[in-house]
């Protein structure tokens, strides 16, 4: 297993935010977080990340206790994309991704072929490399969210976390973005809204209510009417892609 | 390296650098000549030499005096305030996310003039205390309260900075205070001609310890500057960039408020230096803080130091507070900073 959580608890304030998460991610997997508002998606993905310290239970990536590495080791082997990261800062597309390389380069050290050659691929692969001396500030939100994705990519990281990266996307460019992150050779978990996408695009699907897994399996096995209903609260109807045998769901009005 | 980016690459900072130091010689060579007392650039040079032990050029006492005891020293204290100043700028600009961050954003100006005004008008400490230390003192007890305030500055860059304005408020509120009740009409003049800053008795001695005390602020933050880029999306980014960002921002806070703390103490509140050099620096070298700081250490040193010199020759027989100048000359530079570098879209 790439990614094993063990009984995470984490809460603010005498609130339970995450309620005793236990899951296993397998090697390049594409996995889906869905829930509603408020469920936890987040903060589970920051316990995964090792951004935030459980308050009990633990975290293994690539076979190791993540409390007892060392951040900037943790940053050489996974990389978290936060939702709209932005910045006032005149930077340019390069400079940002570059920034992908910081766990990789000691406080004085220059910069290497392999930063470089990290930098080039990684650009290559979100289709931005023709702009990489464009200012970010220009950037339109897609543009924006593929640098951020570059970034980690940049990171070279075995394992990536992505928070919810088609948030204020069109859909073409939501469909483009989940796309490219199921092709990339990761690891990859993925907090999304969009039922329809976490169908389409993930391998499997993990269900949060309240902080607590309540469903966790294929699209197809974890995305019926009776578990809609109970989560999200909503009538749908789930037919099948006849070519892919996926899940599509339909919300009914009423 | 960086054939690409806009800004020139590892070559072109040394040759901005070395023109920038070039520079800065020479505007240190005019403020040892310029004064009320003029002396030649030649003399003013072999009174260095003399001075360093190097030559026993026959130049008249007074003139040696002159350029060794009053001016050099103090062009060269100038010179490091203006470094000082303007990396803690830049740092608190990275830290805090905030354009309008500047050395004293954390309360340590208020600070240090209730340390000093608690000195000059209420004697606090009966001569055994000089006013430097006592606005050493009140500088670092405002920056404990804002570290107190904000929880060691871990709340987020905006409860940081409000932390901040409560203590500037605070302390400049005891500073009237004490001024009011207890000053007379020459002390409070004395208090302000300080808050302004001034460079007027400065002498060796404090220039060996703000020597010491920006260098090695300058190294450590170097050291830092990788993790200072990562800052640019924010504290949790650079997190995840294996930034152990807990003990990077309490190291670099706890080094720009020693730095301006000991600035202050020694030349007062010399404002804009802080806020304006990091802006100008960026917009020549670009925002990287490995090319940035040694950039606004050398822009800052030259900038202050030329203030100073126009602080002594714009008014005859009298000099005008450091902090006017710096302002005066300031904003219309700024301006043309802020217009070029408008938004495009």
């Amino acid at each position: 297993m790439t990614v094993t959580a063990k009984n995470l608890v984490w809460g603010a304030q005498r609130k339970t935010i995450v309620n005793n998460v236990s899951l296993d991610v397998a090697e390049g997997e594409t996995l889906g977080l869905i829930g509603p508002n408020g469920s936890g998606k987040s903060s589970l993905l920051r316990l995964l990340s090792g951004l935030r310290a459980p308050l009990s239970g633990r975290v293994e990536i690539l076979g190791q206790d993540i409390a007892r590495v060392s951040r900037k080791t943790l940053a050489r082997q996974l990389a978290f994309v936060q939702q709209n990261a932005t910045t006032d800062t005149n930077v340019s597309v390069r400079d940002v991704v570059r920034l992908g390389r910081t766990p990789h380069r000691s406080a004085l050290a220059g910069w290497t072929a392999a930063d470089e050659a990290a930098v080039s691929a990684a650009l290559e692969r979100v289709e931005m490399a023709g702009r990489r001396a464009q200012a970010w500030q220009t950037l339109s939100g897609g543009e924006r969210q593929r640098v951020h994705i570059a970034r980690a990519l940049a990171q070279s990281p075995r394992v990536m976390f992505l928070d919810e990266p088609t948030n204020h996307l069109d859909i073409h460019h939501q469909i483009e973005i989940l796309r490219m992150v199921r092709r990339l050779d990761v690891t990859s978990v993925v907090a999304l809204h969009d039922l329809n996408l976490a169908a389409t695009f993930c391998d499997r699907i993990v269900v949060l209510q309240a902080g607590a897994v309540v469903a966790c399996g294929t699209p197809a096995g974890v995305l019926t009417p009776p578990l809609l209903r109970d989560v999200f609260q909503v009538e749908a109807e789930v037919t099948f892609e006849p070519q892919t045998a996926r899940p599509h769901i339909r919300f009914r009005a009423a | 390296m960086d054939a690409d980016t806009k800004q020139c690459g590892a070559s072109g900072l040394a040759l901005f650098l070395g023109l920038v130091m070039i520079l800065l010689v020479v505007a240190v060579a005019f403020a040892a000549a310029i004064g009320d007392y003029r002396i030649d650039v030649g003399t003013v040079f072999l009174a260095v030499t003399n001075g360093l032990g190097l030559t026993s050029a026959d130049i008249p006492p007074i003139e040696q005096s002159v350029v060794w005891d009053l001016r050099l020293s103090r062009a060269l204290v100038a010179a490091l305030a203006g470094a000082g100043l303007a990396i803690c700028g830049a740092i608190l600009q990275a830290l805090l996310r905030n354009a309008l961050a500047e050395p004293f954003v954390l309360g340590v100006s208020a600070g240090a003039s209730t340390g000093a005004v608690a000195v000059i008008v209420l004697g606090i400490g009966a001569g055994s205390l000089s006013l430097s230390m006592g606005a050493f003192a009140g500088a670092f007890a405002a920056f404990a309260l804002v570290a107190l305030l904000s929880n060691g500055a871990t709340s987020g860059p905006n409860h940081t900075i409000l932390a901040g304005v409560a203590a500037s408020q605070l302390f400049n509120a005891l500073t009237s205070y004490v001024v009011t009740t207890s000053g007379n009409a020459q002390q409070a003049r004395d208090v302000m001609f300080w808050l302004l800053g001034s460079f007027g008795g400065v002498r060796w001695p404090d220039f060996q310890l703000l020597v010491i005390v920006v260098a090695i602020g300058l190294v450590i933050c170097l050291l830092m500057a990788r993790s200072l880029d990562a800052f640019t999306f924010g504290d949790e980014d650079a997190a995840s960039l294996g930034v152990p960002v807990a003990r990077i921002r309490l190291i670099l806070f706890g080094v720009t408020a020693l730095m301006t703390a000991t600035i202050v103490s020694m030349v007062g509140t010399i404002g804009f230096v802080g806020l304006v050099v990091p802006h100008a620096a960026r917009y020549i070298v670009g925002p990287l803080h490995l090319r940035l700081l040694p950039a606004c250490a050398a822009v800052g040193a030259v900038f202050l130091v030329l203030a100073d010199i126009a602080s002594r020759v714009v008014a005859e027989q009298q000099t005008i507070p450091i902090g006017v100048v710096t302002a005066l000359v300031g904003v219309p530079f700024f301006a043309i900073i802020l217009y070029r570098a408008r938004p495009q879209t």
